[in-house]
């Protein structure tokens, strides 16, 4: 622990502000909204992954009694050319955008919206759905990554996209590659050429759902002024907005977002998916409000997941350990739409280490799958596993343990990575030495295929704008009013952060979510940015509010400004004179009336995280069965402003990666459907396989941030794959390079091959 | 338009008739017609556990119940937890242990929690872990959960 500031509340573990509401069933998620006349919609989707849509006959659903309206892709006004950044991940294409909310010519992956039909019921909905006739010419599927990148394969896009295998090639020739990063620094063949072990090594992993537990929703009303407001579960209502309005071709003036609490995101409820359907259906019906929701084959056919993907890592290093040379191949499925992480996963693949010459690629290249969305440090885990797994390899060859290996090439402040960017002040050594000096780290794994793997993670956060409006209440409490939808106890990480910079209570702050038009621009919930950027506004808008009650006390008690103080939630005076921040709040009705504190903030000063996992597996070797043993997540999280909310993040973050790393995946068939599009065939970890997941927290504060914070949520989700991996080599012997390393996958490297 | 049917319930321990489409489920018929919406759908299908309710003395999926089954059942939901204003130490426990993230989970998890305490008030932590694997919480690993879990069976010791 490095905790520098003897801090009242920050680091405290109080009860969250909203707590009572959410374990009493009373918290109001998106779908729970019911409004007078309220309609209930479905959408039509492709039954292909790949196709033409020839027609489109709506007249029998129209026919039922009870539908309403019905919504197909000419009623979408055409979008020109533009770009969204919605917040997470790389900006959008306005019109592909449109494409993925409702198809136009063309089907790009089974579960694609082709229309949406509004009815007095649900059953009545689903029935019209059913009745909406659509004729298709089906065309080949491409279903993977590498497939995809061949010029043999058929272009899901036409001749729309170039961007090429090589730098010189971009531009050239129509393929499925949208996009292409690259990132080079010093000279790695001269860099190999001093290596004396040089690792080369192919890995792959499945495409995976964020797999929140809340399917997603959407409840709008189009009124008759043209004025529109959404009810939705998003982590960014101001995206929400801007998306919809760029989509529905109106002011973003006439939206109003409403964020409803949020069943989870992980990064997969930013995009836009029914908003604009509700709407339109909702403007044909003369302002009913109307509501639809997902069910859980559509969320995981045709929401988020993350990219399935490709690398070639090799890595060469001295005898003595030094890494000398890197190079590393990535290439992520975009889903039908061009827009995978492949640049954030080009960014943090080498994060951990200082490597003098390293040469990063990355292709963007679309398959006819859903089109991803953020999912948790996208990019990262797929890019940090195939590291990882070569790291951990290559420490082997040269006979050292595998901390110490990584302890001697860790990145330090000043190191500088192949995308140019230079490293501040960064607990990635602490981290490393936390490690080492675990109790887990020192145990010894005993039994018959066991194994220990240990790995890191690096994940850069994000700063980005956020809002806060705080009034000072005449009792003495402070309503504190935020644009950041709620997705884990940010509500209390921000009640925490004012009062501690208002040295008052924090059962004192009363925090709200509230509308965007009530509110400044907040970016979305993602990014591990919310504690720390809205943390720096509610920071500001507090320090705000102590300007205002010094200039208040100096005119009660009729003294020079200069003379009055703020401190330890109390003003200050001359003589003695002092007002608690209570008693100044009751007088503030009568002495010149409210006040009322706020900032607008978009700091950038970020500071990056730093993750490392230890993880003992056993593995059987009949079933291929792997049994997580023992895990433990080390992290440096700058200051753990909530510990609590800190360890869960680091828990859930590890739980997913290693359901990435054992159990998840999309499974599809030749025609490109998926054939495990439920929650008992997508294989999510459940309580019985996983362990506690024990958490020491290294706290290295953030210098630019008043409290210290770094974000903490994306970079446990890092590390898991390549540990698990590596423990899975240390119990058999066995390298998995394919994942997930479920029964099925493992089984085949596992058993030797048939005679 | 299909047919509709009056169903008489105890819901939370009051008498409750209320009229079903006959298509409805319990899930839908609880959310959609009556309004407790604290009951959650994440499925759909029997795989999550958010919508899970106590009838009749049994942990069931209420998605996976018809609405036309429940007529005389006695249903019991995150809403009828808490008596006289006082939470449950299951309930108190969940926020004091920071057992939940986003919350989605959370009145299933209370559910099926609460209707293991009542056949195995003293579970292992391997019991709780087996009794919740129809529970799905994406968030938070279970651990803070599993805690929470054992504070509560300690407090009614």
């Amino acid at each position: 622990m490095v905790a520098t500031e003897p801090y009242k509340i920050v680091g405290t573990r109080p009860v969250r502000p909203d707590g009572v509401d959410k374990v009493t069933g009373r918290a109001n998620y998106g779908s729970d909204i019911k409004l007078p006349g309220m309609l209930y919609a479905r959408v039509k989707r492709s039954p292909h992954a790949h196709a033409i849509i020839k027609n489109i006959d709506v007249s029998k659903a129209l026919a039922l009694p009870g539908v309403k309206a019905v919504v197909t892709r000419a009623d979408f006004r055409e979008a020109g050319p533009g770009l969204i950044d919605i917040g997470e991940g790389p900006p959008v294409n306005l019109r592909f955008m449109l494409d993925n909310v409702c198809a136009g010519d063309k089907v790009v992956y089974k579960g694609h919206a082709v229309a949406s039909v509004a009815a007095t019921d649900l059953h009545t909905a689903e029935d019209a759905m059913n009745l909406i006739e659509v004729e298709y010419e089906v065309l080949p599927p491409v279903m993977n990554v590498r497939d995809a990148m061949l010029e043999s394969a058929p272009l899901i896009h036409g001749n729309e996209l170039t961007g090429g295998l090589t730098a010189a090639d971009m531009g050239k020739r129509p393929s499925n590659i949208a996009n292409r990063v690259e990132f080079e620094m010093g000279d790695i063949e001269a860099g190999f050429a001093q290596a004396d072990v040089v690792v080369e090594r192919e890995f792959e992993t499945a495409m995976y759902h964020q797999g929140y537990i809340e399917p997603h929703n959407a409840t709008v009303i189009w009124n008759q002024d043209d004025d529109i407001t959404i009810w939705t579960s998003t982590q960014g209502s101001f995206s929400v907005r801007t998306a919809s309005a760029m989509i529905l071709g109106v002011p973003v003036s006439s939206v109003k977002v409403v964020p409803m609490e949020i069943g989870g995101g992980f990064g997969g409820k930013i995009p836009v998916y029914l908003e604009p359907h509700a709407a339109l259906l909702s403007k044909k019906t003369g302002g009913a409000p109307v509501k639809m929701w997902m069910t859980r084959d559509e969320v995981l056919e045709a929401t988020g997941p993350t990219s399935g993907t490709f690398a070639r890592v090799k890595i060469g290093a001295r005898r003595d350990g030094t890494l000398v040379s890197a190079r590393v191949h990535l290439a992520f499925e975009a889903g039908g739409f061009p827009g995978s992480p492949v640049g954030a996963g080009a960014m943090c693949a080498l994060g951990p280490y200082t490597i003098p010459n390293a040469f990063v690629e990355g292709f963007d290249v679309v398959v006819n799958r859903p089109k991803v969305a953020a999912y948790r440090a996208p990019g990262a885990p797929a890019a940090e596993y195939a590291v990882e797994s070569v790291i951990d390899e290559i420490a082997e060859q040269l006979g050292m343990d595998p901390m110490d290996f990584r302890l001697k090439n860790a990145a330090v402040e000043g190191t500088r990575r192949p995308d140019g960017a230079t490293m501040g002040v960064i607990g990635n050594v602490q981290v490393m030495e936390a490690i080492k000096d675990s109790p887990h780290y020192k145990s010894e794994l005993e039994g018959e295929n066991r194994g220990r793997g240990v790995a890191m993670g690096f994940w850069f956060n994000a700063g980005m704008e956020s809002a806060a409006y705080a009034t000072v209440v005449s009792d003495g409490t402070v309503a504190l009013v935020t644009g950041a939808t709620d997705i884990g106890g940010t509500r209390a990480t921000h009640a925490m952060q004012l009062a501690e910079t208002l040295g008052i209570p924090y059962e004192d702050v009363k925090p709200h979510v509230v509308d965007t038009d009530s509110i400044g621009w907040t970016g979305v919930t993602g990014g591990s940015r919310t504690t720390f950027a809205g943390g720096w506004a509610v920071y500001e808008a507090a320090m705000d509010i102590r300007v205002q009650m010094e200039e208040r006390a100096a005119k009660i008690w009729e003294v020079d400004r200069e003379h009055v103080r703020y401190e330890n939630g109390a003003v200050h005076g001359p003589e003695g004179k002092t007002f608690t921040f209570k008693e100044l709040a009751a007088q503030l009705p009568h002495t010149g009336g409210t006040i009322a504190g706020h900032a607008d903030v978009n700091p950038t000063t970020v500071g990056a995280a730093f993750a490392g996992h230890i993880c003992d597996v056993e593995v059987d070797p009949d079933t291929g069965k792997v049994t997580i043993l023992r895990y433990t997540a080390v992290q440096d999280v700058g200051t753990a402003v909530h510990p609590s909310y800190v360890e869960g993040q680091i828990q859930g973050g590890a739980s997913q990666g290693i359901g990435m790393a054992l159990s998840e995946e999309y499974f599809y068939d030749d025609n490109g459907v998926m054939r495990n599009s439920s929650l008992l065939d997508y294989r999510m970890p459940t309580a019985l396989d996983l362990p506690m997941i024990d958490t020491i927290l290294v706290e290295v504060p953030n210098p630019g941030h008043p409290y210290g914070v770094r974000g903490v949520g994306e970079v446990p989700i890092v590390p898991p794959l390549a540990a698990v991996a590596n423990a899975i080599y240390h119990a058999t012997g066995v390298r998995v390079h394919k994942l997930p390393a479920n029964p099925r996958n493992l089984l085949e490297e596992l058993l030797p091959p048939e005679a | 338009m299909s047919n509709r049917i009056i169903i008489n319930t105890v819901i939370n321990g009051e008498p409750t008739e209320f009229l079903a489409d006959e298509r409805d489920s319990l899930l839908e018929a609880l959310r959609e017609r009556i309004g407790l919406t604290g009951v959650k759908e994440g499925c759909n299908n029997g795989n999550c556990g958010a919508c899970a309710v106590i009838m009749d003395g049994r942990l069931v999926n209420s998605c996976c119940v018809m609405a036309a089954e429940v007529e005389g059942a006695d249903i019991t939901t995150v809403e009828g937890l808490a008596k006289g204003g006082e939470l449950t130490p299951l309930q108190q426990t969940f926020l004091e242990d920071a057992a939940l993230q986003c919350g989605i989970c959370t009145p299933g998890f209370l559910v099926a929690a609460t209707a293991l305490l009542d056949v195995n008030p003293h579970p292992t932590e391997h019991e709780i872990r087996y009794w919740l694997a129809g529970n799905l919480c994406r968030c938070t690993g279970y651990d803070k959960i599993i805690r929470a879990v054992q504070h509560a069976a300690e407090r009614s010791a």
